[in-house]
């Protein structure tokens, strides 16, 4: 039988299940929770992909940049760790924990590191060292030589592979770990890889996407970025989703309220309403900014250490629910399945086409905890360091 | 007292010159209104009111047909009383049965638009403006827009009458 | 000597029918038609017919056809009867073999060969009786996308905004009449996009549509002046046109009428040359400093556009000219129209533009200066189909020229460049040019940016997209039918099935 191409190979239309919840002040919380979230939305997925995204989940490794890694085999770990280790100093390594569950079937071997960049121009340099890391975690998805960079970030980590999210959650033990920002995603493929690093979120540095949706306006974004040195190499909507913000917020120093912006803009009818000025820099931005507009059905949420950004296209052609209560924003697809794990809500509502719901975690919040180890040495930081 | 009258504008800056109004006037007063080609080739030819002119050059060409006037010179100098103006339309009408062919109108009318010499039936014919029509036929047979159907408002003068 | 030369069309005239009214008489102005002053019947000379099918339209009773001449010479697969009469047609006159518009072999049209996406059930296809379809445009250079982006300085990038991505092509007042000009100009005016003076300047009466002009700058640089440049909306240097690469333009002096030269600043009756090349253009580097003049001229208020004709190494041109300060790329495919040219250069020179399009996106993307410039495209762009394609695999808009003119009642009979247009189009004389109705045309050609604006959105919305900009450079959306494997790469897009 002819090998099914995989991702990357080819594109693959998907339905989906969102789920992102933050706490506003910043305190962990338990995966259990974003996976109770996600398994109410069991029928939007299809068991072809679950994966979550966690922030603050290694509290006393904050230094170093965690790095999570699907591996084919033996030689391709080897082949990994020797580039890993021409261009980083690896403080830790070793396997991720994971829990035998009936429904996860061959999974590929997957590793994480702890790691510095050896390198001290790109150790003292922030913004060479961004750029050289994207360039390497690019290189090595793009290279597609049987091993995948899952996510590669400070105090953060994405887990994810093929199954129902909430298996998913059990065969990493996602009850073990406790972050203040989870986002989750079930996926509905047309199509049957079952390539693990297909799954989602998509991570690049420390942000992550979960994307629910098909973007139509694919290739015109594609080849737009492809041109400022991005390679789609998974030919996903997500990955080059997180490749326009990453373009637009890291790159080119936007707010992510003017990627919003940029992404989804406010339809022409609705400029001509506004005030003149304001209309004149939203025409200015989208004039030179036109192909990035993501056009077609989506619902995506955009995490990074400081929080989310949920966004739905101008037309809301996908559903997004959000809420808030005294301490946490959370969005999903559904209403039913924040319904399951918030209390409390203030205020539940189906945010407009194009605007964008914000969850920023007020780091100066007077009421919030200590995350770190250094910070006061928490429980959650000595949970966190035993399955390190 | 005002009233509101058809009148056919004519820009002539577009009249190409074909002479499809002319052939639609003289169907649209022909027996046989509805088929061209009968009612040009029943009979005799039947006569058009209105006509269309070619410049010395030929580069430019006019319609010609009448004004309607509101104090028309043929009307003033017919002899038999067949020249008439209608004060509710405004248009000015020659009826056939009296006209006797005495030309007065023809040679009164500043804009010659009486046709009645050489078309050997001893009566003059004039526009009519096609009142019975939803447009003139001159109007809507011309591909070019050159004549214009308009409703204008005219000021009526009892004084005239009274 | 006899003449070799044969009818191209025979004129059937239905006696039963012809009531002898003489519209054909006097609308030919080949004389095909002429009132035999015997027996005042109307008769016909079909060797003189060239096909524009106005007697046809015209005749009130229908009694006329004009149809193919029926008698052919022996059937050869090389040596056609059109073969034949075009060396019949050279050994009678010694002379280059002339036409008017674009390309008239049946090559492969590979828009016709490229279909378009649809959503079906994994996205929804957007109603656009029910939801804002976006087709504005915007041409001009956009700023280099760095650290210290320019948005901050939108009087250094001035751009043209369009509501649909089709514009009306350069098409000279002189090859076409006045009344073609304030037909395009106030359709443009209407439907917002905009529309170009060709190299014959900018008469009076057009004006008041000089917003939406684009007023070209040629190599015989006729009407150019402070003021012409300062009028437009955008400067257009016209290096070449699809329909005749590599060589000049010609207006005879018998076309120079005192309007035509009035407008073009030259003495009338006076033949108009363009010559083959801007004599002060020899190198890319010469552009340049035309574009830059242009630029100083106007003070940098308003884009450059620079159109050459497809031909080989496109690619690179478009790369060059890019750098050398175009804001607007125009790319005119050897489909592309004109008043004149000779027939051999027409049919045998340049490329299509289907080719040099996705060329040329893909060099300007390999370079990371694609989004920089605006890319329009020109020559034989037939319908909406052709445009959305034409976006599809990256033209930010595209010029129609031909299709505006069978817009305003074009026949396509070919013979501009005799100047006896008989639908008034590519004529100055007045007695043919008042047969276009400014007024009528202006409507026609509204009517048909109008139409296509419709077609343009479903063709978007049934992609799951509300704005055009999602469609540009997309080849996602295209898939190529019967093509070579070579001409798929060249196309940048996929073959059905894939």
């Amino acid at each position: 039988m002819k090998k099914m191409l995989r991702e990357g190979d080819v594109r693959i239309p998907a339905g989906c299940a969102i789920a992102a919840l933050v706490n506003l002040r910043g305190l962990p919380f338990a995966g259990t929770r974003i996976a109770d979230c996600i398994a109410v939305m069991r029928e939007r997925s299809n068991g072809l992909g679950g994966g979550f995204a966690a922030y603050g989940i290694y509290p006393e490794m904050k230094d170093y940049y965690a790095v999570h890694v699907f591996f084919d085999g033996i030689p391709e770990k080897r082949e990994f760790e020797y580039q890993l280790r021409r261009h980083f100093r690896v403080v830790s390594t070793g396997p991720i924990p994971t829990r035998r569950n009936d429904e996860i079937h061959n999974p590929p071997i997957i590793w994480r590191y702890f790691v510095s960049p050896e390198n001290s121009l790109l150790a003292e340099e922030p913004v060479r060292r961004q750029e050289f890391m994207v360039s390497f975690i690019t290189g090595v998805n793009a290279a597609s030589n049987g091993a995948y960079i899952v996510s590669f970030g400070k105090n953060m980590g994405v887990f994810k592979g093929v199954g129902f999210p909430e298996d998913i959650a059990d065969f990493f033990r996602l009850d073990e770990y406790r972050g203040y920002l989870w986002t989750a995603h079930g996926r509905f493929p047309t199509n049957t890889p079952g390539w693990w690093g297909g799954a989602h979120p998509f991570a690049l540095l420390e942000t992550t996407v979960i994307h629910n949706g098909e973007i139509s306006s694919y290739d015109a974004n594609r080849r737009f970025i492809e041109m400022y040195g991005y390679r789609c190499s998974l030919q996903t909507d997500t990955e080059v989703i997180a490749y326009i913000f990453d373009f637009l917020c890291r790159r080119l120093g936007m707010s992510q309220e003017e990627a919003a912006l940029i992404v989804a803009p406010p339809l022409w009818d609705e400029l001509a309403m506004m005030e003149e000025e304001t209309a004149n820099r939203i025409t200015r931005i989208r004039a030179v900014f036109s192909s990035l507009l993501l056009n077609g059905p989506f619902s995506i949420v955009l995490a990074t250490p400081d929080g989310i950004m949920a966004l739905n296209d101008r037309l809301k052609l996908r559903p997004m629910v959000a809420a808030e209560n005294e301490d946490f924003v959370a969005v999903a697809s559904e209403e039913a399945a924040i319904r399951k794990i918030l209390t409390g809500i203030n205020r539940i509502w189906s945010p407009r086409g194009g605007e964008p719901v914000w969850g920023k975690v007020d780091l100066t919040h007077p009421e919030r905890e200590p995350l770190y180890a250094g910070e006061g040495g928490s429980d959650d930081a000595e949970a966190a360091k035993s399955k390190i | 007292m005002t009233a509101v009258v058809r009148r056919v504008e004519a820009q002539d800056e577009y009249c190409m010159g074909c002479g499809l109004c002319r052939l639609a006037c003289q169907v649209a007063h022909s027996a046989y209104p509805l088929s061209i080609v009968k009612a040009m080739k029943t009979g005799s030819r039947p006569v058009p009111r209105m006509s269309v002119e070619s410049s010395a050059d030929g580069m430019s060409f006019r319609s010609v047909r009448c004004l309607q006037c509101e104090d028309p010179e043929c009307v003033k100098i017919c002899i038999s009383g067949a020249a008439t103006r209608d004060e509710e339309t405004g248009v000015v009408l020659i009826d056939e049965q009296k006209c006797v062919g005495c030309w007065s109108c023809v040679i009164a009318c500043p804009e010659g638009a009486i046709i009645g010499p050489g078309t050997g039936r001893g009566k003059a014919y004039k526009c009519d403006l096609c009142l019975e029509r939803e447009f003139p036929a001159c109007v809507a047979a011309c591909p070019n827009r050159a004549l214009i159907l308009r409703e204008v408002e005219v000021v009526e003068s009892t004084t005239r009458e009274g | 000597m006899l003449k070799l030369q044969k009818a191209k069309f025979e004129i059937g005239r239905d006696f039963d029918r012809c009531v002898g009214c003489g519209v054909c008489v006097n609308q030919c102005a080949n004389e095909v038609h002429f009132r035999d002053p015997y027996d005042e019947s109307v008769c016909a000379d079909d060797i003189k017919c060239v096909g524009c099918q106005r007697c046809v339209h015209l005749c009130p009773t229908g009694a006329l056809r004009v149809v193919s001449f029926a008698s052919r010479t022996r059937e050869h697969g090389l040596w056609t009867s059109t073969v034949i009469n075009e060396i019949h047609l050279q050994s009678d006159s010694g002379g280059i073999l002339l036409s008017g518009m674009g390309h008239s072999r049946p090559d492969t049209v590979y828009w016709d060969r490229i279909l378009l996406n649809a959503s079906q059930v994994t996205n929804p296809s957007i109603d656009p009786l029910r939801e804002p379809m976006e087709l504005k445009t915007f041409l001009g250079r956009k700023p280099p996308l760095n650290r210290k982006n320019s948005l901050d300085a939108p009087e250094k990038y001035p751009q043209l905004e369009l509501e649909i991505p089709v514009m009306f092509a350069a098409m000279s007042f002189g090859s076409v009449s006045l009344n073609v000009h304030k037909s395009l100009a106030r359709a443009a005016m209407s439907q917002k996009t905009y529309w170009n003076t060709g190299e014959g300047g900018l008469h009076p009466e057009v004006r008041a549509y000089r917003d939406r002009a684009i007023v070209q700058v040629a190599s015989g640089r006729f009407g150019v002046s402070p003021e012409y440049l300062e009028e437009g909306a955008c400067i257009e240097i016209k290096i070449g046109q699809g329909a005749k690469p590599g060589i000049g333009g010609h207006l005879p002096g018998e076309k120079v009428t005192g309007e035509v030269a009035r407008t073009r600043k030259i003495p009338p009756g006076s033949d108009a040359i363009s010559p083959a090349p801007h004599h002060d253009i020899y190198s890319i580097e010469d552009l340049s400093q035309l574009i830059y003049s242009l630029k100083e001229a106007t003070a940098y208020r308003k884009p450059v556009a620079v159109k050459i004709a497809a031909v080989h190494n496109v690619a690179a041109i478009c790369s060059g000219m890019a750098r050398a300060g175009a804001d607007i790329l125009v790319i005119d495919g050897y489909r592309g129209g004109s008043g004149a040219t000779p027939l051999r250069i027409r049919n045998d020179v340049g490329i299509p533009v289907e080719f040099a399009l996705a060329a040329v996106d893909r060099r300007l993307r390999e370079e990371g200066i694609r989004n920089e410039v605006s890319l329009v495209v020109s020559g034989g762009i037939r319908n909406s189909a052709d445009v959305a394609k034409a976006i599809a695999l990256g033209a930010d808009a595209v010029y129609i020229g031909t299709a505006a003119l069978v817009a305003l009642g074009c026949h396509m009979c070919q013979n501009c460049y005799t100047g006896k247009c008989n639908w008034g189009i590519a004529t100055v004389n007045p007695r043919l040019a008042r047969r276009l109705n400014p007024d009528i045309g202006t409507l026609r050609a509204e009517n048909l940016l109008r139409a296509w604006k419709h077609e343009l959105a479903e063709f978007l919305g049934g992609m799951g997209m509300n704005a055009i900009e999602s469609l540009r450079g997309n080849r996602l959306m295209l898939r190529g039918l019967g093509l070579t494997e070579r001409e798929l790469e060249i196309l940048g897009i996929k073959a059905v099935g894939e």
